[in-house]
């Protein structure tokens, strides 16, 4: 892998002006501000309606510097397949095509489309943004949500069935690239974007966006909060190569240390979790030992 | 150069000619054999255009809109519930402004399940901002394919080409194939205002606000009440382009007409015979017969019904003593929207005039139900001679 890219040699241009409307604290500003970044001027975006949308600002004035196209709810990856169509037909191949959607726009509505321009092999970036619900609409929960969040539709109980694990169901697809990145580790997804540019069909990215009005938290400890995910082991920083799979950056590092922050701390620093129980803790930091025994195993 | 072939060949030979860049297609019977044929000239290389073989029809008009709003012209074709799986993105297409021609091979809609001909399904996409265009041959089918990316692309609106599935879909007919270069000179290269491009960036189809907003520059940009109205502004004065469209065609392949209504043994008739596609050619057999028996009567085919041509309409219908709607459609819960249009154009034109027609609204062929022309025929025959009923009268219904 190619030198990684420190906080000093992180190009300067922006793509993204200041001042967007994204609310205080948002973790998808720094993820999307970064991830323009590596994907460079020569880049063509598809948004479905999302809390990028919002961020991007009103009609008839936008945030992004790139060339933009908002599209319906359901149909981001088919719209990215469109575009590649018309850059093929112009002899375009130099131009990325990359299309940034919500949790609930790629795991919910938006599976199908994803899972047919993924089939078909249609070369473009997709990056699932999840700040695990629909934040937009007012904190409902979407497939991604974890268990036991209190959402505005599961407001007494929580969610009582397990996140739906998305870039999971993208390397079934045998992708060239899938990567699971977080916004509290930009230069992790930096260096990833970077990495698979060249690399054939669809690329498919997952990043941890906390949310500090869907997750309940002072907007100031969002990248802390997007850390003890990391730390805990709860939420894995990784990438599948040609099917090769491979921890990366904070997450590859919990390897050697063998120990990881309890979940509890995760759980505790958000008022979603409230309604935990000590026991749901403990079956949930269970299930997290168990999954890193086997990443241990792996890496022996 | 005359060929006998079918209507989905004729069709897809008329996109072939128009040298479409992208084609999205997800098979629905009956169009599938019209879109099997375009990706057939695709891999052949006999026409060099992306064919997308999406996993909805959904995704289908998602490609086609944001292939064409990177600049290439764009195809797709449906039917029935593809077509309904289709309206959020039917509306999306025209509120984005783009040229989008579509095929709909007409079929009736769900539930139950029914595969065979009515209109059920483009007459149910009225409201959205595309214009409509019905064929009655395979002349007009691939006629019309060339005359709407020709007007398409001059107002910045999609359109539907329809026509019956099975009728016209599967059946063999004669039609003359136009010329390659002929087409060339008659619909040149699609060149877009804008198109997505890094080194002219933009923002397409942002959260618009409903009252009208200063851009950076200071200009005063459109609300979205504003976009709106010019799009229903642009479908109205589209009717006077489509004239434009026919007599440049004319020009080039010596044949048209007018291209709004399909007058045929109109001019001196009581009783006027109105109907869309192919069921329009079958009463005219229905009007020979009668005008044997003494009887005066017409029959008028509407090739437009989005904008729809009311003035021309209405004058067309000026005076006769009745007007008789067929169609293959429903507007559930009241009656067939072709007569619940017309009638608001007979009344816009010609109420007070003293000359205002009566209108009877027969339903015919629902789910690809047989029809018999001697049926037409007697039906024609008997609103002649006074109202067969309030509600719509359902021609060959077995209850």
């Amino acid at each position: 892998m190619q030198a990684k890219t420190n906080i000093l040699n992180l190009p300067t241009q922006e793509f993204v002006h200041p001042g967007t409307r994204a609310c205080t604290g948002c973790g998808l500003s720094i993820a999307y501000r970064v991830g323009l970044k590596a994907l460079g001027k020569d880049t063509i975006l598809v948004v479905p309606p999302s809390c990028l949308t919002v961020l991007q600002g009103l009609f008839p004035v936008a945030s992004t510097k790139l060339p933009c196209l908002n599209v319906t709810f359901a149909s981001t990856a088919a719209a990215a397949t469109g575009i590649l169509a018309t850059l093929k037909t112009k002899g375009n191949d130099h131009t990325t095509v990359a299309g940034w959607a919500g949790d609930g726009g790629t795991s919910d509505i938006g599976l199908q489309a994803l899972s047919g321009a993924a089939e078909r092999g249609d070369n473009f970036i997709y990056f699932c943004y999840d700040n695990e619900g629909y934040m937009n609409t007012g904190v409902q929960r979407s497939g991604t949500t974890p268990i036991g969040a209190v959402t505005a539709n599961t407001p007494f109980k929580g969610k009582l069935q397990q996140k739906k694990d998305v870039p999971a169901i993208m390397a079934a697809h045998k992708l060239s690239y899938v990567a699971a990145c977080s916004a509290a580790y930009p230069l992790d997804l930096y260096d990833k974007i970077k990495s698979c540019l060249h690399l054939p069909g669809t690329k498919y990215f997952h990043i941890h966006i906390p949310c500090p009005p869907g997750w309940g938290y002072d907007p100031r400890y969002g990248i802390k909060i997007g850390r003890l995910a990391v730390e805990t082991g709860y939420y894995d920083l990784y990438e599948i190569v040609n099917g090769e799979f491979r921890l990366t950056a904070a997450s590859e590092k919990l390897i050697e240390k063998r120990k990881l922050t309890p979940v509890r701390e995760y759980f505790r620093a958000q008022s979603r979790f409230r309604i935990l129980t000590d026991e749901q803790i403990n079956e949930i930091q269970r299930q997290i030992d168990m999954k890193w025994d086997g990443y241990y195993k792996k890496g022996e | 150069m005359y060929m006998i072939e079918n209507g989905n060949t004729a069709a897809a030979l008329g996109v072939k000619l128009c040298r479409a860049g992208v084609i999205a297609a997800y098979p629905i019977t009956p169009q599938t054999p019209l879109t099997e044929k375009l990706s057939e000239y695709v891999e052949l290389g006999d026409m060099k255009a992306e064919y997308i073989p999406v996993e909805s029809e959904h995704s289908a008009l998602a490609v086609c809109i944001a292939a064409s709003s990177a600049g290439a012209r764009v195809f797709t074709a449906t039917s029935a519930n593809g077509l309904l799986y289709m309206h959020e993105q039917i509306q999306w297409a025209s509120g984005a402004r783009l040229p989008i021609v579509m095929c709909v091979v007409n079929r009736a809609v769900g539930a139950p399940w029914n595969v065979w001909n009515d209109q059920q399904d483009s007459i149910s996409q009225r409201d959205t901002g595309w214009i409509q265009i019905y064929c009655c041959d395979h002349q007009q089918i691939i006629d019309t394919v060339i005359k709407a990316y020709w007007l398409a692309e001059k107002i910045s609106i999609p359109i539907m080409v329809c026509y019956d599935g099975y009728i016209l879909s599967h059946t063999y007919m004669p039609f003359d194939l136009p010329d390659q270069e002929k087409v060339d000179a008659f619909l040149p290269p699609f060149q877009p205002d804008y198109a997505l491009n890094p080194d002219e960036p933009a923002n397409l189809n942002t959260v618009t606000l409903p009252d009208v907003r200063i851009d950076t520059k200071g200009q005063l940009a459109h609300g979205y009440m504003e976009i709106r109205y010019l799009l229903q502004e642009e479908l109205r004065t589209t009717l006077q382009i489509a004239a434009d469209a026919e007599k440049r065609f004319a020009e080039i392949f010596g044949r048209g007409g007018n291209p709004y209504i399909e007058p045929y043994r109109c001019d001196d008739a009581d009783y006027v015979a109105v109907g869309l596609g192919s069921i329009t050619y079958q009463l005219r057999v229905c009007v020979d017969t009668l005008r044997k028996e003494g009887i005066k009567v017409g029959v008028m085919g509407v090739r437009y019904y989005r904008p729809f041509p009311d003035a021309v309409i209405a004058g067309a219908l000026k005076g006769k003593k009745g007007i008789i709607v067929f169609e293959k459609a429903l507007s559930y819960g009241y009656e067939g929207a072709l007569a619940s249009d017309l009638k608001s154009a007979l009344y816009e034109h010609l109420a007070g005039t003293g000359s205002l027609p009566a209108v009877q609204n027969l339903i015919a062929g629902i789910g690809g139900r047989e029809i018999h022309t001697d049926d037409l025929t007697q039906n024609l025959r008997a609103a002649t001679q006074g109202r067969i009923s309030r509600e719509p009268a359902w021609i060959g219904l077995k209850i």
